[in-house]
């Protein structure tokens, strides 16, 4: 532990760091999640006001454990008769007990499939994945998926039943499933970044918590499956899109586009880290999603500028994600991409083939990239009618102000 | 261990026109099921079709209202179930996975439910 840290520091370090360890050792003792993050919060709590008197500790982590688990007891042992149907955490080795020398990596792996148990709704495991892995309350899951508390706790509290009540196992999933189910977590992760990174609606462009949160997650993944290279992959996708954050926004607040973007803003710390990451994700025969996602992204972070971006690595790498992976927005990407490695009447065409994508038909970006293709072109009416119909499908201000502006640019043109 | 219910919703279409070799097929396969998972199942059945369901509600007058059909009509139909006895979710749906109709009959489904 850092001596300069002040307690409340130490406390808050400690909840980023070791909740989900301390909560998944904790239920290991009470076989009830709810009871487990009862005791959690007592720890932490208790933390502020024992490490101001006797010091911060020098393993946060095993004293705040040992603390939730002697309450976890004391509460077992006191209100044995009174609690009546505990929710099991379903578990095939319940008769062996909670086990003390058992691998701490192990006790959070089980936490994250938990969440993640593909028999809970998808929004589900994202709310259950921040409450138990990353330790938020509910009023701030509830803040950053803009839905009000009582929605969230509402949410919260069914898939906790149908964790108790269903017997979703408290385990780490058998070979045979466990590479679907990392791809479960792993999208549950990627979800959250995403939805950090441009927030669906609200006055910012990006909610910083969720993302820093994403990645929290995303290292701890890599640390509990260090041989995993979809998990370094999802890492390395994480960190070179963050890697621009610093220059997504201008000085009016509004949204910088990757083609306008300071480069010498870019982190290149998370950038170098990425890349390296990024390597080794590619060492998978055939690659999985993220490993591609983030080399996608490290073509653009090696570039030193827009125009020498090279689009045809870009474009093929598009190819080997589709047959991967097919899915709408890939598709417009790669038409986005193959626009500005063959010229805008390409670009077009490819997006012409996708105009029948009803998943696209809503997406602002479709319209977007169709506006910047034909002002290209100087199709400027054409141009203005696509800002305009992208302007409809987003509620972001930050992505509003920069469409508008945009809109400005054509006007005086 | 727990009790879980396997509702089998399948298509009632397929087995109006398939022929006999082909229930006899499916019908070994739930045999072949049965012996396979004899440990752990505690009872199964296999319903008539939906067409021959009658619904029982109460009209609002203190009656009763039979109505003809099944009470959801849905182009799956259930059509049989079985309760088995597993410790948890991820071994009931292991054993959902083992019916027999999958990859036989198309778009069936199995509700895998817990039960008190």
């Amino acid at each position: 532990m850092r001596e300069d840290l002040t307690v409340a520091e130490a406390v808050a370090l400690a909840h980023r760091q070791e909740w989900a360890f301390v909560l998944a050792a904790t239920a290991r003792v009470t076989r009830d999640l709810d009871l487990a993050e009862e005791c959690v919060q007592d720890a932490y709590a208790k933390a502020l006001t024992t490490w101001t008197e006797t010091g911060v500790p020098a393993r946060p982590g095993a004293w705040l454990t040992t603390t939730a688990r002697n309450r976890a007891i004391d509460l077992i042992r006191r209100e044995a008769f009174f609690r009546t149907a505990l929710p099991l955490l379903a578990d095939e080795e319940t008769t062996s007990g909670p086990a003390d020398g058992e691998d701490i990596a192990d006790e959070r792996l089980r936490l994250i499939f938990t969440c993640c148990h593909p028999a809970l709704a998808p929004e589900a495991q994202v709310a259950l994945t921040l409450r138990l892995v990353c330790g938020l309350t509910t009023a701030q899951i509830a803040r950053a998926f803009l839905v009000t508390e009582s929605t969230m706790a509402a949410r919260i509290t069914r898939a906790k039943k149908k964790i108790a009540v269903a017997r979703i196992p408290y385990r780490i999933p058998d070979a045979e499933d466990l590479s679907d189910r990392i791809e479960m977590v792993l999208t549950v992760v990627d979800l959250l970044f995403t939805t950090g990174h441009v927030a669906p609606n609200g006055p910012d462009l990006m909610n910083t918590e969720l993302i820093s949160r994403a990645v929290d997650l995303a290292r701890m993944l890599v640390e509990l499956l260090p041989g995993d290279e979809e998990v370094a992959g999802l890492l390395a996708l994480l960190l070179l899109t963050d890697a621009r954050r610093a220059a997504r926004l201008g000085s009016s607040g509004a949204a910088v586009l990757l083609p306008d973007q300071d480069r010498g803003l870019w982190d290149q710390a998370a950038i170098r880290e990425g890349q390296s990451l990024v390597r080794r994700a590619l060492r998978r025969r055939p690659p999985g999603q993220f490993a591609v996602r983030a080399a996608i992204a490290a073509v653009h972070s090696e570039s030193p500028s827009w125009g020498a971006t090279d689009w045809d690595e870009i474009v093929g790498l598009y190819d080997v994600l589709i047959a991967r992976r097919p899915s709408p927005v890939a598709a417009l990407n790669r038409a986005v991409a193959s626009g500005f490695a063959g010229g805008p009447e390409a670009g077009l065409a490819a997006l012409d083939r996708l105009a029948t994508e009803p998943q696209l038909a809503t997406y602002p970006y479709a319209a977007v990239a169709r506006g910047e293709f034909l002002h290209r072109l100087g199709r400027r009416e054409e141009a203005r009618a696509a800002f305009e119909e992208a302007l409809t499908f987003t509620e972001n201000k930050a992505e509003r102000d920069s469409l508008r502006q945009r809109l400005a640019e054509l006007g005086e043109g | 261990m727990a009790r879980y219910l396997l509702l089998i919703h399948d298509n009632e279409a397929y087995y109006d026109t398939a022929g006999a070799d082909e229930r006899q097929a499916l019908d070994e396969g739930h045999e072949v099921f049965a012996r396979e998972h004899k440990d752990i199942i505690v009872e199964g059945g296999h319903l008539q079709a939906s067409t021959t369901a009658t619904v029982v509600r109460q009209d609002g007058k203190g009656d009763f209202l039979l109505t003809d059909g099944p009470y959801a009509e849905t182009k799956e139909a259930l059509g049989g179930y079985y309760v088995i006895d597993v410790a948890t979710l991820d071994q009931a749906l292991a054993v959902a996975k083992r019916l027999p109709f999958f990859g036989e009959v198309g778009d069936a489904a199995v509700e895998v439910r817990p039960m008190h």
